[in-house]
């Protein structure tokens, strides 16, 4: 049998042997998903905004990202490695483009939500096209984008994973080796901390968001399509 | 400047041309490994995943948005579903149902796709159902309708555009994960990817993609165009 049954399924003194490269996998895993989201944001935001402004764009843009979205990471990985390697570039290419569908639709969202009658009063005090952007249209649109990189990012912590098979991978590269040698201990490790790692991610932004927003009263429930 | 250009113009030509072969080469499209075995299995352990999916997920979600129970469920379930990696969940479940003597890697890839096709559909019918119109359902018990038929005659077909967005983004998203499987030696189409990887055959990982995405665009579309069936009648 592979796995014995007597095996505990958490080792604690692997743990404890291995905590600093924990500790190292878990910085690579942050480094990979601040990069992702953070380049992803720079793209979606102009994208975003110039969509808004001209709304026909919003349908091809809309299919282009859905388009990016259904390619298989494991297919866009292994299509990439023979020309960018076995390398953060590699995996950066895949994960950012996996967050321009949730980031551009939910910044159109936002911006779609703010109240006409806002929008004419600032423009009636005379405030120029980006004015209107900066002080009146974003802060509103604020919470639904939130929402929209709280759930990139969520989900970008999980595919960060997949890039173990490519050498990346942050804590996913436990639960390759994990399952590689049959060996559940690093498998539930880096699995406990990824999901940890997200959440935690994901109640900072949401605290972020309503202490920039004291205005708004109820949350907004993130919505995922 | 231009020369870098008419490399890399050349080298698509050079893929997409590899990639056309290999659709024409009859080889690849017959028997238990060709196009279309592939094809079935990836089909039938996504809509396998997502039909359990659903059958957890709608109940739960109906039973909360129509009795405004445990709401703070939903928002949780949805993200702690989002936040679990699938690979992780292939990688957990792998020894357990080897040790259950389950086989390989059927179940621990249904287990996963069940897992990530639970938050959108949570999420969408119980939108869908919580904001239905507090007036409208008012006005329905004031008729004399009870509970059951509220939720059967107006929160459902007023949630249903929503509940259907909700199985289209979950079976899309389960599609292109699907491909995991081959990881843990299922089939489906990721073996095209895996073991193209494998034997450094990009043609045979392009088309195992281009067969991914195109099952993922089929059910998008048709799904859309199912939402676009209820949204017409509704409007009647």
């Amino acid at each position: 049998m592979i796995l014995a049954q007597g095996e505990p399924l958490l080792e604690w003194d692997w743990i404890v042997r291995h905590s600093s490269q924990i500790f190292e996998r878990f910085l690579q895993h942050a480094e990979l998903t601040a990069i992702a989201v953070g380049i992803g944001l720079l793209i979606s935001f102009p994208v975003a905004v110039f969509a808004y402004r001209h709304r026909w764009l919003i349908g091809p843009v809309t299919w282009f990202t859905g388009l990016l979205y259904t390619i298989p990471s494991l297919a866009l990985f292994a299509f990439l490695v023979p020309y960018t390697g076995l390398s953060t570039t590699t995996a950066e290419i895949g994960l950012v483009s996996y967050t321009l569908l949730i980031l551009i639709r939910n910044i159109v969202a936002g911006l779609d939500g703010v109240p006409a009658d806002t929008r004419e009063a600032a423009i009636g005090m005379g405030y120029t096209k980006r004015q209107l952007l900066w002080k009146v249209e974003l802060p509103l649109a604020l919470p639904v984008m939130v929402a929209g990189i709280r759930i990139a990012s969520v989900t970008t912590i999980g595919l960060v994973t997949v890039t173990a098979l490519i050498g990346q991978g942050g804590l996913g590269y436990f639960i390759l080796l994990g399952l590689r040698r049959f060996f559940s201990t690093p498998i539930i490790a880096g699995t406990i901390l990824s999901v940890a790692f997200a959440m935690t991610v994901d109640a900072a932004l949401l605290i972020g968001q309503r202490a920039l927003t004291p205005w708004v009263r109820r949350k907004s429930p993130g919505l995922a399509s | 400047m231009g020369e870098t250009q008419v490399t890399w113009f050349g080298f698509l030509m050079e893929v997409l041309s590899a990639v056309f072969e290999w659709f024409r080469d009859p080889a690849n499209w017959s028997g238990s490994t060709g196009v279309p075995a592939r094809m079935f299995e990836h089909i039938y352990i996504s809509f396998l995943s997502v039909g359990i999916s659903a059958a957890v997920a709608l109940p739960a979600a109906l039973y909360i948005g129509h009795t405004k129970r445990a709401e703070f469920l939903v928002t949780s379930i949805a993200n702690l579903g989002r936040a679990i990696p699938s690979f992780a969940i292939l990688a957990i479940m792998l020894p357990i149902t080897i040790r259950m003597r389950l086989g390989l890697g059927f179940w621990p890839t249904v287990i996963a796709l069940f897992l990530l096709g639970i938050p959108p559909i949570l999420t969408n019918t119980y939108v869908g159902i919580q904001g239905v119109d507090a007036d409208t359902i008012e006005a329905a018990r004031g008729m004399g309708m009870t509970g059951g038929q509220v939720l059967r005659k107006l929160e459902i077909p007023l949630a249903a555009p929503l509940i259907v967005a909700g199985f289209r983004t979950a079976l899309v998203q389960v599609i292109a994960t699907a491909t995991l499987a081959a990881l843990v030696a299922w089939g489906g189409l990721g073996r095209f990817i895996i073991d193209g990887f494998a034997v450094r055959d990009e043609a045979r990982i392009a088309a195992g993609a281009i067969l991914v995405a195109a099952l993922a665009i089929a059910a998008e579309l048709s799904f859309g165009l199912v939402q676009r069936l209820f949204a017409v009648r509704l409007h009647r």
